[in-house]
């Protein structure tokens, strides 16, 4: 076992985490904050603003707490599974971090300056200080330095391990990566060749459909630039924490195979509701999203069925007496247990999203940062919470503790109350008409607006609930560096012994890519041409 | 590959669902003209010359049918031109909008209006007040700070 | 390194899923029965909000 304790490895893994929890802290804060003045409990103090707390909440948390977090993560598995990082690599990855790093300090201060109080979409033609959208470029080219990064590792391991399968975990991580490259490309081209240019006042006008359009070409595949770590958890790493193995190597790798497919020409329908783009286009994205259903409802399956095997193998009768075998007094299963428990009504509420015209009854309401609240901030969160609680001591060369165990227990049961509330909340008087994105109001007291103060006000109860979690993770962090040294594993799982053998087309991405650019190509280049031919554009707008 | 039987029937099960899904919402939009807004967006305008461009040159109700009217509406920081629309009962609707400035929403809560109000776009979506009430017409998309107070109100008349 | 040789040894004994048995040997009723409970609340609300699209149209 290689030891790597305080290696220049495990620094880089450890700074991507810290930075990510700052983030989580401070984005919680705005979070509690936003909850209790839209719940009618308090005014912000000192002139600030609500959409600047709102704008931070969601750049910090959806952007930056994520993005570390998963970077670090993927880090310290590829250390895990392929050996140390090449010097290169480890040189390149620092660079990457510094370049988030600095791009999130720069972001961060041009929003407190209430220079860029334009949400984390920052649509346009609500324009934003330039420094801003320079920032943003700084974290998107960081990132790409980590994809770099881990393909160089990646294509190293396969180099000097000429004919055999790569490992499961390095694999699903370079297909993250690959994914979030292509992604990105979208919001890198609208920021650098529109609105860069645009706010520092180099060409008069933007094209403002367009620009949404790169936008959510970049926007949906980056929820599963979220998922997709969240899974490789749950298909390589829980199996070895509970005991048991992983169900199938192939069907995991065609899950992934089919994210990187399906989740990328994708992005209308987070535009079902606007003009100028026809309604063909707009159900033919819809028949593609739904095919990106498939490969969750196979790691559903998955999911179940290594719970099952594991159960049976300790004995386990009838019907359903596997799920009492679990270890639900692990946080490192437990976490991302409850994560995958409300993935159910956060991908049933995804699928009702995408569903075309039906999209109507939920757009821009509250059902939306529900839905958003279950997805990411729940089953993505939690399962990188449950992550925490080994890998911090893992690369920090001490031990998970018992005492870290109930703090981590403790954070997953408040987390859960909290999200459970806020969300259901937000679901219901979302579909009573609440709009989402919105500071307190009655509406001039109109019944309507009225009837939805109740939910509000839960919302603010659970903002509370959730923060205390936060603190309760923040010191679990503290613990964590205190905790007596020893050697804490990182768990990866064994296939089972009944999987079938992995054809080698899923251990490369050509084929697959060469689909996906077709399909992208397909999905995109009519609706693309006829926003070009649009009208003169739009000046900009500084409307806060 | 091999792939579980349970599995295998799972994955039908669940992928014909989303195929009778597909059906059923294609089905509507393209067999029964349910499409979401936006559908025949012709009109391409200079947001800087909204209100010298026609339709929206004169913005307000336009009577086209016995109980049918064309509602021409430029969203804008903070509020909708016309506001306090008076329709009576019954009426069909075809709402044409756009935006003077940023993007807006449009959103009817209780009905299936819900749309967004973009500058240099026309969105368009039409609709029936059967019931007399006092609808609430808001923005649902973030515009600036005055966001929380952008809405007016729709009287459907008895 | 530790990993690599756990794959690796995983890879060799599954060659050929005849050898060490069959994936299909697995019981998985309860698997079965969890994924049709979860494509129930999938159909109950999809229905429901559909509904809703219906009413207020």
């Amino acid at each position: 076992m290689i030891s790597v304790h305080k290696t220049t490895d495990s620094k880089l893994s450890l700074a991507h985490i810290l930075v990510a929890y700052a983030a989580l802290t401070i984005g919680g804060i705005c979070g509690m904050l936003q909850g209790m003045v839209r719940g009618g409990v308090i005014e912000l103090p000192y002139g600030i603003g609500y959409y600047q707390l709102l704008t931070a909440h969601g750049v910090l948390m959806a952007l930056i707490f994520t993005t570390f977090f998963i970077i670090g993560f993927l880090y310290a598995g590829m250390v895990r599974t392929t050996g140390p990082l090449l010097p290169t690599v480890n040189k390149i990855a620092w660079v990457g971090f510094l370049m988030m790093t600095v791009g999130t300090v720069l972001g961060v201060i041009m929003v407190l300056l209430n220079k860029a109080t334009v949400l984390y979409t920052f649509y346009a033609p609500m324009k934003a200080s330039p420094w801003f959208y320079v920032a943003l470029v700084l974290i998107v080219v960081g990132s790409w330095c980590a994809l770099v990064a881990i393909m160089s590792q990646f294509r190293y391991w396969k180099r000097t391990h000429k004919g055999k399968l790569s490992p499961l975990f390095a694999f699903m991580a370079a297909s993250t990566m690959i994914l979030w490259f292509i992604a990105t490309l979208g919001v890198a081209a609208t920021v650098l060749l529109q609105f860069i240019p645009w706010s520092f006042g180099w060409v008069e006008t933007i094209n403002v459909m367009i620009s949404r359009t790169l936008f959510w070409y970049f926007g949906h595949p980056l929820v599963y630039f979220w998922l997709l770590p969240t899974y490789m958890v749950w298909y390589v790493i829980l199996p070895k924490i509970i005991g048991g193995k992983i169900f199938s190597d192939s069907m995991a790798r065609l899950s992934f195979v089919l994210f990187l497919i399906f989740s990328i020409p994708v992005g209308l329908h987070h535009q079902l509701m606007e003009p100028g783009i026809s309604p063909t286009w707009k159900y033919i994205q819809v028949v593609l999203t739904f095919l990106v259903v498939i490969p969750s409802l196979m790691t559903a399956f998955a999911m179940f069925a290594t719970f099952e095997s594991f159960g049976r193998s300790k004995g386990a009768k009838g019907l359903f007496g596997w799920i009492r075998k679990l270890p639900y007094g692990d946080v490192r299963f437990l976490a991302p247990f409850v994560g995958m428990l409300l993935f159910i009504p956060a991908g049933a509420g995804g699928i009702i999203n995408a569903s075309n015209q039906m999209n109507a009854v939920v757009h821009n309401t509250l059902w939306v940062t529900g839905h958003f609240h279950l997805t990411v901030a729940t089953t993505v969160a939690l399962t990188f919470f449950g992550v925490t609680y080994w890998l911090v001591p893992h690369l920090t060369g001490r031990k998970f503790t018992k005492s870290l165990n109930r703090m981590g227990i403790w954070v997953t049961i408040t987390w859960a109350i909290g999200m459970v509330l806020m969300s259901g909340a937000m679901h219901i008087v979302g579909l009573f008409g609440a709009p989402r994105r919105t500071a307190y109001t009655t509406y001039n007291d109109h019944t309507l607006a009225l009837e939805w103060l109740t939910y509000e006000r839960v919302m603010a109860i659970s903002g509370a609930i959730l923060f205390i979690a936060i603190i309760l993770l923040v010191i679990s962090l503290i613990m964590m560096f205190r905790a007596p040294k020893g050697e804490e594993e990182f768990p990866i799982g064994e296939v089972s012994e009944l999987a079938g053998a992995t054809p080698a087309v899923l251990d490369k991405w050509w084929i697959w890519l060469i689909i996906l650019a077709v399909l992208i190509v397909f999905a995109y280049t009519m609706p693309v041409i006829d926003l070009i031919n649009s009208g003169p554009g739009s000046k900009g707008w500084v409307t806060w | 590959m091999h792939i579980h039987r349970l599995e295998k029937i799972w994955l039908i099960i669940g992928i014909a669902m989303l195929v009778v899904f597909l059906v059923a919402i294609g089905f509507s939009a393209f067999a029964m003209g349910n499409h979401p807004p936006g559908h025949s967006s012709a009109i391409k305008l200079d947001p800087e010359k909204v209100y010298e461009t026609p339709p929206f040159d004169n913005p307000g109700l336009e009577r086209i049918g016995e109980n049918e009217y064309n509602a021409y509406i430029v969203a804008y920081v903070y509020g909708y031109n016309p506001g306090n629309i008076e329709i009576p009962v019954g009426a069909t609707v075809h709402f044409y909008v756009t935006s003077a400035d940023v993007v807006h929403g449009f959103n009817i809560p209780g009905t299936i209006v819900n749309m967004m109000a973009v500058p240099g776009e026309v969105n368009e979506m039409t609709y029936t007040f059967e019931e007399p009430a006092e609808y609430l017409l808001l923005c649902n998309e973030y515009c600036g700070i005055g966001h929380e107070y952008m809405a007016t109100t729709i009287t459907v008349k008895g | 390194m530790e990993a690599r040789r756990d794959q690796m040894d995983s890879k060799q004994k599954n060659n050929g899923s005849n050898e060490q048995g069959n994936i299909q040997d697995e019981p998985l009723k309860g698997t079965f029965a969890s994924v049709l409970i979860l494509g129930a609340f999938i159909a109950v609300s999809w229905l429901g909000v559909l509904w809703l699209f219906i009413e207020r149209s």
